[in-house]
């Protein structure tokens, strides 16, 4: 299997305070990787650093084979590459949902607003809001908020989309839409790294299980072995926290 | 001239403020007084909410320098009454030299004053745009200009139009002020006729004037704030 992003050493540092400490991480390409681990313990940040949202203090990423801590990359067009899906959606208000999905396809990639439209209304359609492309973010769920969100970093065409606790936000009623479209993206054989607490679609949908605490990776291997078998003190003490 | 009292109050009231022979001869007058005012009233809106929002987006970038210039400019402008900086240019600027004509001087000055308060407004209204917009549009790979353009300014926009509307407002009223340095405005127009004919009426005028136009523009101030609030997500 082909490493598609790889970080090496990643550390960030938040004034005196660690948030990250040399981090090794690799996703092959078809991988569907599940980030578990206490609050504070640096999911969010590593996730942030894969497309330097957030500025790593230190290490590397690879992506897709360009090592993106160069200066002379364009960032900019490696991130249209590298979806992202945020806990609080962070859909644009002022705009429709159709224009949610067209903004960076239009400034980005340069699509003219015909191309661009049928585009987004293809991606509206495949989370389930086809007939949502007119409605503004306000007039939305917390669940079809997000799927417009999935939607609009799926038409970048990305080749790894980073969910940072997608349901973390919504209703209890409204996450299995979620899910479930990220289940179907999970079958289109799109490759992931999720950050949640939903174990039972981790269970289901991941490949591998990461735990992380402090900063660090303590632990990974199947679900089977990080949910059924933990090696590590913290990994079991987290394990019974959260009721597993 | 006079009325004798007798004659009842509510004459006299219409003696004084709407004799119907000065309101025509003074009807001309009057409506030049309007257009003047129209006329810069428009110019101070255009340009100083331009400004405003230049100066606002300027900031954005946050270049220590530029921002703290800005700041001290703003300020400046707003503490300062707006008749006090349109004496101090309309009679000082020529000692040094340069002499401007009453109508520049009226409209550069509303325009500043109205430019630093929008851009108050504005800063505010962008830095209320919450983080994660800013994020989610960088993490499409926008860059900063874009995010700035497309997703930030319009919603900062969309927050500030009724402190704006109502700063904007209370700005062009001060094209009144034109009067003290000679400007051909309503207000001026009105006292002038006040003091040839000696009656109050073209004042009334003037005041009639005014309502007819300023009351459109607060009407359309309060539909564009019902037109643009829209919940947010
Ligand atoms: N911008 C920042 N400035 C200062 N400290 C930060 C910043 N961002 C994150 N941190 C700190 O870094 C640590 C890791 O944060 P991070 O958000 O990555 O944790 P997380 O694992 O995602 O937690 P959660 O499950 O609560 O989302 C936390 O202690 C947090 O307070
Ligand atoms: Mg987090």
């Amino acid at each position: 299997m082909a490493a598609i992003l790889e970080a090496r050493g990643l550390w960030k540092s938040f004034g005196d305070f660690d948030a990250l400490k040399g981090v090794d991480f690799t996703l092959n390409a078809g991988e569907l990787v599940f980030v578990i681990g206490p609050s504070g313990s640096g999911k969010s940040t590593m996730l942030r650093c894969f497309n330097r949202l957030e500025e790593p203090t230190d290490g590397s990423v690879m992506f897709e084979g360009v090592d993106l801590m160069n200066r002379s990359v364009d960032i900019n067009l490696m991130r249209r590459r590298l979806g992202m899906v945020f806990q609080q959606f962070n859909l644009y208000p002022h705009l429709t949902a159709r224009d949610n999905v067209t903004l960076a396809l239009r400034k980005v990639l340069g699509k003219s607003r015909a191309e661009a439209n049928e585009i987004a209304e293809a991606m509206l359609d495949r989370v389930g809001l086809g007939d949502k492309a007119d409605s503004h973010p306000g007039a939305l769920s917390g669940g079809q908020q997000q799927r417009v969100a999935i939607a609009r970093a799926l038409a970048l065409e990305p080749s790894v989309m980073l969910f940072d606790e997608p349901t973390s936000a919504l209703d209890p009623e409204l996450v299995g839409s979620v899910l479930q479209v990220m289940q179907q993206l999970r079958e289109a054989g799109m490759t992931m790294v999720v950050v949640s607490h939903e174990m039972r679609f981790a269970r289901a949908a991941a490949d591998r299980v990461i735990f992380m605490a402090d900063g660090e990776i303590l632990e990974e291997g199947t679900p089977d072995k990080i949910f059924g078998a933990p090696e590590h003190a913290r990994t079991r003490e987290f394990m019974q926290e959260i009721g597993q | 001239m006079s009325t004798a009292p007798e004659a009842g109050t509510w004459a006299h009231f219409i003696e004084t403020f709407f004799r119907p022979d000065l309101i025509d001869q003074y009807a001309g007058a009057i409506g030049k007084g309007v257009i003047v005012t129209c006329e810069i009233a428009v110019l101070v809106v255009i340009c100083g909410l331009a400004l405003g929002m230049l100066l606002a987006i300027v900031r954005a970038y946050r270049i220590r320098a530029l921002s703290l210039i800005i700041v001290g400019l703003v300020d400046l402008l707003r503490s300062l009454p707006p008749l006090v900086i349109i004496l101090l240019l309309y009679f000082g600027l020529p000692t040094v030299g340069l002499t401007l004509s009453g109508f520049f001087v009226l409209w550069l000055v509303l325009t500043l004053v109205l430019a630093a308060f929008a851009e108050e407004i504005f800063w505010a209204g962008i830095l209320s745009v919450r983080k994660g917009q800013w994020e989610a549009a960088r993490s499409t790979g926008l860059g900063f200009n874009q995010c700035l353009i497309y997703v930030v300014v319009p919603q900062a926009i969309r927050m500030t139009v009724a402190p704006l509307t109502n700063r904007t407002i209370a700005i062009t009223k001060n094209t009144a002020l034109g009067t003290v340095i000679g400007v051909g405005e309503i207000l001026n127009e009105a006292s002038t006729a006040q003091s040839f004919s000696g009656s109050a009426t073209p004042l009334m005028m003037g005041a009639i004037a005014y309502i007819l136009l300023f009351i459109p523009v607060v009407i359309v101030g309060r539909w564009i704030e019902t037109r643009f609030q829209w919940r947010r997500a």
